[in-house]
């Protein structure tokens, strides 16, 4: 029975895993596509975009100085910068992701934190959307240019998640790797992995990591009109050691990978189906066998068929919850476990998944079942009578 | 007397690959209530075959049984289920007793079936083993019990549900003669008292010489 019910458990589980992690990680990519505001990223050479919103964590860095040499090219449609370095920390035993920024130019990219209470006056951008014109070369209104004054040396700003996890709140102090840090904000919570990181000033993270001008990506709003006219192609060509990619791009990188893991997923699907009716098959048979004797005393004092049938498809059915549940949380553990490394971001469990899981593997128990249990049904007992 | 069983003409034929069998061939009698009806005959004669049909486990290729004004023949699988269940006791030679459950839990099977409380069960199932002397032995599994004491277990069983009937296949065929004795005191003690008609199989005349009713078969007919 136990290796029965494994065979779904694993199957159910695996798979649990991988859609916990492809569904999340889709919606994720929605959200960021809300939150991101830039379009283009500049990351160094290697690093891999499979989760553009945490590509730039623990990647390679480049030189800080390629900032001033994009303000300083001939590149026209580059609106808004913002360095960024990013390093995963751990404080007080919580593991958490330090993201250094130039302030104005990161917040002037984040429409998320415009609610935050941070924001300044409109960034006037060369075609940023403006009170009179609003569509100026950007598809998204969401794309809209705000800046922040300052973002002192010692202060940071908490992602919700992180906050929690530290257990501070505004105003309190923060003990970055020997650095204190005043928390300014908790930001509002976002669903992606800004949740868990802490901002502080890029030159601040850079002394605390030992990174000296050293940046890990940098996040540039750019026109759409300039993008149409190869502004990508021309960042290149200034930055040759480094990965100029449009979100368009990284996104479509990321739905593939997520197509990729919802058709393993199916393929698993069609496995269990096979492995698993087949596994509680093959003990059903064998328990019915094992009990024959007993289904014929049963049948003799008076079972009718269809009780022996029910009673056998009712304990597949059993079986089949008993795995289909263990497999969901097996699953919804492997998801959380591993999917902040495969995916860069938290898993949560996915409640519709639970109901899939439950389905799926009773139909797998029962399918499996309908065979060894008619056989049952249909044994006649008066083998038991001349049994000796 | 009542009448509660009558078989006209039965008749039970097995395919098998040396031929067709004729297990039963136009067996006719009845049976009445309170009636102990002895079923002899050599190996093969149908004896068992014949309480099979009896009781609904096996279907007759020809002819009518009749249970209380029922026609059993033709009897649906529920319906037969049914009149087993309510009417019907069994003692087996080889006890039929589930090996993982004790002796009440055992004794019990048929009650649940019926809709009692679990209250009623253990209350009836333990006043039938105090019938049988087993007082002591209620929460043994059958292993722990000698082959008597199974046996005693297996008729307690089939008198919890209060059965019109008791069809007993060979109830001493694993017994010595003493247990054997004891048994068959013990059925006759049922048939007499509890006033229940009782069909019991075997192949011991002194077995047989407990029944006030005999069959006696031999080729699938009565012979006497």
């Amino acid at each position: 029975m136990i290796s029965g019910i494994l065979a779904i458990t694993l199957g159910i589980g695996v798979m649990v895993a991988i859609r916990s992690i492809s569904e999340v990680s889709e919606k994720a990519v929605a959200v960021n596509l809300d939150n991101l505001g830039a379009n283009i990223l500049v990351l160094p050479q290697g690093a891999g975009v499979d989760n553009y919103y945490a590509a730039d964590i623990d990647a390679p860095t480049f030189p800080e100085e390629y900032v001033e040499r994009i303000a300083t090219s001939d590149i026209t449609g580059v609106d808004n910068m913002s360095p960024k370095l990013t390093r995963r920390i751990d404080i007080r035993g919580q593991k958490l992701v330090l993201t250094g920024i130039l302030p104005k130019n990161e917040l002037a990219s984040k429409p998320i934190w415009q609610n935050s209470g941070l924001f300044g006056a409109d960034l006037k951008a060369s075609c940023g959307p403006s009170p009179s014109n609003k569509t100026l070369g950007y598809k998204d209104e969401k794309l809209q240019r705000k800046s922040i004054d300052s973002l002192g040396a010692s202060d940071c700003l908490l992602g919700a998640n992180a906050a929690i996890r530290l257990k501070v709140k505004e105003g309190d102090k923060v003990n970055v790797s020997g650095t204190e840090l005043s928390v300014g904000k908790v930001l509002s919570e976002t669903g992606t992995v800004d949740d868990d990181r802490i901002f502080a000033h890029l030159h601040t993270v850079q002394n605390i990591l030992g990174i000296k001008d050293q940046v890990s990506s940098i996040e540039i709003m750019g026109c759409c009109n300039a993008i149409s006219d190869g502004l990508l192609g021309k960042l290149r060509n200034i930055l040759p050691d480094t990965r100029v990619t449009s979100i368009g791009q990284i996104v479509s990188t990321q739905i593939k990978t997520n197509q990729l893991m919802n058709q393993i997923s199916l393929i698993i699907l069609v496995i269990i189906v096979f492995v698993g009716g087949i596994s509680i098959g093959n003990y059903m048979w064998a328990n019915v066998n094992e009990r024959k004797r007993e289904i014929g005393i049963l049948r003799m004092i008076g079972y009718p068929k269809s009780s022996v049938y029910y009673v056998l498809m009712l304990k597949a059915a059993i079986m089949g919850l008993i795995g289909g549940l263990i497999g969901f949380v097996a699953g919804a553990l492997i998801a959380w476990f591993i999917g902040p490394y495969i995916a860069g971001i938290n898993i949560a469990p996915v409640p519709i998944l639970l109901l899939w899981s439950v389905l799926i593997s009773i139909f797998i128990a029962l399918v499996g079942s309908i065979l060894p249990a008619w056989f049952a049904a249909s044994f006649e007992p008066y083998t038991n009578m001349q049994e000796v | 007397m009542t009448t509660i069983l009558t078989v006209q003409n039965i008749a039970k034929t097995y395919r098998h690959r040396d031929g067709i069998v004729n297990a039963l061939n136009e067996i006719s009698f009845s049976v009445n209530k309170g009636d102990f009806v002895s079923i002899t005959g050599p190996s093969g004669s149908g004896k068992t075959t014949l309480l099979l049909a009896l009781c609904g486990l096996i279907r007759p290729t020809s002819g009518r049984i009749i249970f209380e004004n029922q026609n059993l023949e033709n009897a649906s699988d529920k319906v037969l289920a049914e009149f087993r269940k309510k009417h019907v006791g069994f003692v087996m030679q080889n006890f039929s007793l589930i090996p993982y459950m004790t002796a009440i839990q055992n004794v019990m099977i048929p009650l649940g079936l019926n809709g009692h409380s679990s209250d009623e069960q253990q209350k009836l199932s333990s006043s039938l083993l105090e019938l049988v002397g087993l007082e002591n032995r209620q929460n043994h599994f059958p292993r722990e019990l000698s082959a008597g004491q199974q046996q005693r277990v297996a008729i307690a069983r089939a008198l919890v549900n209060k059965p019109t009937m008791i069809f007993a296949d060979e109830p001493t065929g694993n017994l010595d003669p003493f247990l054997s004795m004891e048994i068959l005191e013990f059925l006759q003690k049922i048939n007499k008292d509890l006033n229940i008609t009782i069909m019991m199989v075997t192949h011991s005349p002194q077995a047989a010489n407990y029944g006030n009713v005999r069959i006696n078969l031999s080729e699938g007919k009565i012979c006497s």
